[in-house]
């Protein structure tokens, strides 16, 4: 028996507008584009009555360069590299999601050397995303410089890590369909296993440092709270969502790769605040440590690459498929549509953190001005995927 | 999960008229689809999203694609009475004659939705919707209501694409400035003719920049007399 259309109350979906109180005039403020604490270039235009926001309307597409289209004009292979200026702080997240969907449209297996190394690297990559991002989120709270210098402290290790691997800090263009770019030395592995035993001390400092800061606390415990049913409603994925308390994490869900031999937990939040989310981005991290711990004790040797998978002239046969991973932001999918040729007929790339601003208006709804700033860097957005 | 021909089942009980058709995909991914009617689009959303047992909570993924008119030649075999002329004599005989036939099939814009379960924990179930042409009948119901992150992603085909989702709340560009005429990603979008200065410019780059650098220069030559 199905309810019909739209019984539940109109607007369910979203947060009640708030209503002035009728002193005084209403201000509209353009926040942005070029204010610091939208990393990158980003506008809302806010209504206020004093101080609280009455509405809000998030404004981007300043970084649009139609990444989409340029990848229906490239070879299949061509692309690997664009997908590192999406989220750019992890663009071996990129790479995975991106080799993940073509894999599974050419139906190319991967060997489990590289599957290691691919875990190895995307969770490197999930740990110095949450350092910086909690490290910028205590940056546009007004501790302008140290913690964030803590965070990048740890950063660089992990850079470093990518540099000597990939030959590029950020843009590290490492993924093939059917395996990865270039192997690794006992030496590097040895190295990674020192940076890895050294970010738990990290961890420890870091939150000796800041979770129980008065002026911390004050300030996120109870902005910005997001309720679990918008949530899902709203298609919230990463660490937002589990900081409402769903237990929704894609590396346990789908089991994509080699996630299903590892011992780790989804850590979740119970209030859906900024705190919330600044504190399971810390657990994330440990989490990542411990799934790093297993990779690197585990890998094994062998090859890199599928020998039967073709780099030069690849062209699968037409179809289409949808390959999604938990990226530190949330769900990264990319869509791919053959025709049969060398270039995708469609190439479509569904970013975290562009889905995750929907509900931004909705979070920061009768909030303060000066809290926007913290709920927009408790999401953790790159404007590179927003506007692509 | 169900298989999709369950799902297409289910749906056909709930959705009395649904007409769900199941559009099959040869690769290996075998990720295969459900095709929508517009009408009813809208109340097969709300089964899938409301029923226990499938409780498709969570719309990952919405996303535009442009199939243009398509020209299928094919070889038919054809009866034809001709006149020959056969021993000096003219006659009427029946003869079958090869002939290559053209027709158009109309091309359409399309809406695929990629739908999965935070409850239920599965998925993917891919639903499509497709437009009536590609010019002046480009209306599709919006999911917006039943899933909040459609808002975005629609808003982002109605800018590149020109598909109108009706029911949507807000439905404004996105990614290109308002006062953009047209639709970028449609694939016979013609670039504008911009072309000031290209710093190493290249096989077809360097030819449009010269012709536009021609046409600028004729321009002021035609301004001066």
């Amino acid at each position: 028996m199905i309810t019909p259309i739209l019984a539940r109350q109109e607007g369910w979906n979203r947060q009640p507008e708030i209503v002035p109180d009728g002193e005084g005039e209403l201000l509209e403020v353009a926040m942005g584009p070029h204010h610091p604490s939208t990393h990158g270039v980003f506008r809302m235009d806010v209504t206020l009555d004093g101080e609280r926001i009455i509405k809000l309307k998030p404004v981007f597409g300043y970084l649009h360069r139609n990444h989409e289209q340029l990848g229906e004009t490239m070879s299949y292979l061509a692309i690997m590299p664009y997908t590192d200026r999406l989220d750019y702080f992890s663009s071996l997240s990129n790479n995975w999601g991106y080799a993940l969907a073509v894999e599974k449209l050419a139906g190319i297996q991967v060997p489990e050397r590289a599957e290691y190394l691919r875990v190895i690297l995307a969770e490197l990559t999930r740990i110095q995303n949450h350092a910086s991002s909690v490290g910028f989120l205590i940056q546009d709270m007004g501790a302008s410089g140290t913690p964030l210098m803590y965070a990048f402290k740890e950063r660089e290790k992990i850079l470093d890590l990518f540099e000597s691997l990939t030959g590029s800090r950020m843009m590290c263009n490492y993924m093939r369909f059917g395996g990865c770019r270039v192997d690794t030395t006992a030496e590097w592995l040895n190295q990674a296993r020192k940076v890895v035993a050294g970010i738990p001390a990290f961890a420890d400092e870091f939150e000796a440092l800041l979770t129980t800061n008065e002026i911390l606390m004050a300030r996120t415990q109870g902005t910005g709270i997001l309720r679990p049913d918008l949530a899902v409603n709203a298609g919230i994925t990463g660490p937002l969502l589990r900081a409402s308390g769903v237990n929704y994490d894609i590396r346990k869900v789908d089991r994509y790769g080699i996630y299903d031999r590892f011992d780790f937990k989804v850590p979740l939040g119970e209030h859906g605040d900024v705190y919330d989310r600044f504190m399971l981005r810390l657990l994330e991290l440990r989490q990542s440590v411990r799934i790093l711990e297993q990779a690197l004790k585990d890998i094994p040797e062998g090859p890199i690459m599928d020998p039967k998978s073709k780099i030069r002239g690849f062209r699968p046969k037409p179809g289409e498929a949808y390959g999604r991973i938990e990226a530190p932001k949330g769900e990264l999918g990319f869509y791919v549509i053959s025709d049969g040729t060398g270039n995708p007929y469609r190439y479509r790339v569904r970013p975290p953190s562009f889905v995750n601003l929907t509900i931004l208006e909705d979070m920061c709804l009768g909030q303060n001005v000066a809290d926007v700033v913290l709920i927009l860097g408790s999401i953790d957005i790159v404007l590179g995927e927003v506007d692509r | 999960m169900k298989t999709i021909e369950e799902i297409k089942a289910a749906i056909e009980a709930a959705v009395p008229g649904a007409g769900v058709e199941i559009i099959n995909n040869p690769s290996p991914s075998a990720q295969h689809s459900l095709l929508l009617q517009r009408e009813t689009a809208l109340a097969v959303a709300q089964f899938l999203r409301d029923d226990a047992e499938l409780a498709f909570d969570y719309l990952s993924n919405v996303t535009g694609v442009d199939w243009l008119d398509k020209e299928i030649v094919e070889k038919v075999k054809v009866k034809k009475t001709v006149t020959k002329t056969v021993d000096g004599v003219e006659q009427q005989v029946e003869e079958t004659v090869d002939e290559t036939r053209k027709r158009v099939e109309p091309g359409y814009l399309e809406t695929v939705y990629h739908l999965y379960s935070m409850a239920k924990k599965h998925g993917p179930l891919i639903l499509r919707l497709r437009t009536a042409n590609r010019t002046d009948q480009v209306e599709l119901p919006s999911f917006t209501p039943i899933w909040r992150s459609a808002e975005f992603q629609e808003r982002e085909i109605f800018d590149l694409y020109g598909i109108v989702y009706t029911g949507h709340p807000d439905l404004r560009r996105i990614l290109m400035w308002e006062g953009f005429k047209d639709h970028p990603m449609r694939k016979d979008y013609v670039e504008p003719d911009d072309f000031e200065y290209e710093p190493t410019a290249h096989d077809a780059v360097a030819k449009r920049a010269q012709e536009h650098q021609a046409k600028v220069a004729a321009a002021q030559n035609g301004g001066a007399a």
